[in-house]
């Protein structure tokens, strides 16, 4: 069952992806992009990551696109307006130098992968431990991103608050 | 005390933890104790009384290793540590942050932008540069970069009113961001490499790796790139002269001095550290990458007509002169770079304050030309101005030639002799335009009569800046032992 649901969710992130690029509307790129976190939080899913997998929905498809389209509907972008025609030069060049990236790119992946498969569910992290290791192992820079966002906070009123 | 903060955590982060509450009361107090704009020069009392207590705890820190004979103690399960280096960076943090609130608030009240975060922003700032030059430990480092560059972001557009500030604050910011992405990745692949995230860790798998191996070259490519971006050398400079012209004068000269220092200290921590079984790898690169800062920064420096930008474009060209002692990599070497970014900071910071003093109501005072016949309506800014381009130039007796010479010695030492040969030429390139300002101030007219805005703070902070600047050069000895105890076991 683990591997058809890998290679449906799989297929429908890659098809998100390059429709994330195609599609003229930016509306409808942000939707694409929502596809793909979404598929890509199954997978995490599959493989036993729940924490991940909740992080991925909550942090990049809640938090993170509801900005992207803010931006969009606040900019009120309508559709792209084609170019002429992507130039030969570009196409000449772009082709190859993207198969040359894809090639390096699973060259190295596939020499980084350990020796033997890795089974579905293997991994076991999940809320706990993380808790666990941020309040243990990494309570100094858990503590210290505190600060880091009362800057952030300060830095919004500072810059933009009409009278100080 | 539970186990996961026990006292020696406590004792090490305790200047950390200091500046960070020092910042959070500053914000506090603005409300509070000084709501009118006239008494917010109180809040420069305040915050030197916070880096007194910080810098007391550095001397305890100090002492408490000569005593008991350490030489570092690691804290938080290895995230932070107080050896000789940290606690070295840490009081070069602490000159500057006082030395830019000293001169500040009278700049701030002609800009009309007095307010007490700026104040609280120099505390925060400051706690970052602590975590950076003292974490071991990715996550930690990385949290205090962000810590220090978001203070940076938001004090270089201060200026709200003024269009260039606004401007300079996006382009870092959006830079700022790029860089540490880099940065971001080349960590996540270290951490995929050592599957931990504390540098001794990672220092290990680095050396079990062919430094050519992929993924360790695409880790330390992307880190290395991410480093340097946050020194701004050549190539990846852009943001720098931007960044430092428009950003207020002040910010201009905490940005140039503490956030390079902070950096340079963050990068000795990782070539020294995780990436020192490259060298190899990252020697050539890190050679053309000084050659190149020193070409482009004194090259592009000698048409500038702004002098924040020039300033801007010899901090370029300073930065490729520091790295060239990571290069020699010997204790002579290291010794030169600690060396040389304490003489950086004094005699930068006073070429800065002197800008500061020349902006007055509605006279902005940035040109070259606003400098001319500065001998004449403040002779003794004027003076000060020449030590500190003749100390910036690398001419005996200031301190420059004392950070020049290790360095250049640290080169012969270790067989770099065209590396040095280079370097030497460029310093006569910058002999020209350090000598372009000191010729318009001794030997131009009088162009704007307007005297120059000089306050307590100010005459304080130019006085010590000038005398550390003569004393280092004149008698390096206590300053090299201070170096010496800043080198990483």
């Amino acid at each position: 069952m683990d591997p058809i649901l890998f290679f449906i969710f799989a297929a429908v992130a890659v098809i998100c992806a390059i429709s994330l690029i195609v599609q003229k509307h930016p509306i409808k790129s942000a939707l694409s992009l929502i596809g793909v976190m979404g598929s890509l939080a199954i997978l995490y899913l599959l493989l036993g990551a729940e924490f991940i997998a909740a992080a991925q929905l909550i942090v990049y498809a809640g938090a993170i696109m509801v900005l992207f389209v803010f931006v969009i509907m606040l900019l009120n972008a309508g559709e792209e307006k084609s170019p002429a025609r992507p130039s030969w030069f570009a196409k000449l060049l772009g082709i190859p130098l993207m198969i040359a990236l894809l090639g390096i790119l699973s060259y190295v992946i596939q020499r980084a992968a350990p020796e033997g498969s890795l089974a579905f569910g293997e991994y076991t992290g999940g809320a706990r431990e993380v808790g666990r290791a941020l309040f243990t192992t990494y309570l100094l820079p858990f503590e210290i991103t505190s600060v880091l966002i009362l800057i952030a906070i300060l830095g919004a009123v500072v810059l933009a608050k009409k009278e100080l | 005390m539970s186990q996961f903060y026990t006292q020696t955590d406590h004792f090490v982060l305790l200047p950390g933890l200091l500046l960070t509450l020092f910042g959070c009361a500053t914000l506090l107090f603005d409300f509070w104790l000084v709501p009118e704009a006239r008494y917010k020069k109180l809040l420069v009392g305040w915050l030197i009384a916070a880096e007194a207590f910080t810098g007391a705890s550095l001397y305890r820190h100090t002492t408490y290793l000569a005593d008991n004979g350490l030489t570092e103690l690691v804290a938080f399960r290895g995230s932070l540590v107080m050896d000789g280096f940290s606690i070295f960076f840490n009081w070069v943090f602490l000159a500057t942050a006082v030395i830019v609130a000293l001169i500040s608030y009278r700049y701030l009240e002609i800009e009309g932008e007095h307010h007490g975060e700026y104040y609280g922003l120099i505390l925060l700032a400051q706690s970052g540069m602590f975590f950076l030059a003292a974490g071991t430990d990715l996550v930690t480092i990385f949290v205090g970069l962000e810590l220090m560059a978001i203070s940076f972001y938001v004090m270089v557009g201060f200026l709200r009113a003024d269009r260039r500030s606004n401007e300079a604050a996006m382009k870092y910011l959006l830079l700022g961001a790029f860089s540490s992405g880099f940065l971001v990745y080349g960590f996540s692949v270290m951490y995929g490499m050592s599957g931990s995230t504390r540098l001794s860790d990672i220092a290990a798998s680095f050396a079990a790796r062919d430094p050519w191996d992929p993924i360790a070259f695409l880790a330390l490519a992307t880190t290395v790139v991410g480093l340097l971006f946050k020194i701004s050398a050549v190539p990846f400079h852009m943001w720098a002269p931007d960044a430092y012209e428009g950003a207020p004068t002040t910010v201009t000269a905490f940005l140039s001095v503490g956030s390079k220092a902070a950096s340079f200290a963050f990068l000795m921590r990782i070539f020294l550290g995780p990436l020192a079984a490259s060298r190899e790898v990252w020697e050539p690169i890190l050679i053309g990458v000084a050659i190149l800062s020193m070409t482009v920064g004194n090259l592009a420096a000698i048409s500038q007509t702004n002098v924040k930008r020039l300033l801007a474009y010899s901090s370029i060209s300073h930065a490729g002169y520091i790295l060239l002692g990571l290069i020699a990599g010997n204790d002579t070497g290291l010794k030169g770079v600690a060396i040389y970014v304490l003489v950086y900071t004094f005699m930068n910071l006073g070429a800065f304050l002197v800008i500061v003093a020349l902006r007055r109501e509605n006279i902005i005072g940035e040109d070259v030309e606003d400098l001319a016949g500065l001998m004449h309506r403040g002779p003794g800014y004027a003076i000060l101005m020449l030590i500190f381009m003749l100390s910036l130039a690398g001419i005996p007796p200031t301190a420059g030639f004392i950070g020049k010479y290790y360095i250049f010695l640290s080169l012969m030492q270790t067989g770099h002799y065209l590396v040095a040969v280079a370097a030497a030429l460029y310093v006569a390139v910058a002999i020209y335009y350090y000598f372009r300002i000191v010729r318009s101030m001794f030997v131009s007219d009088v162009s704007e009569p307007t005297p120059l805005a000089a306050s307590l703070g100010m005459r304080v902070a130019v006085a010590v800046s000038a005398g550390l600047t003569l004393a280092i050069g004149l008698y390096p000895e206590p300053f090299l032992q201070m170096a010496q105890t800043s080198l990483i076991r």
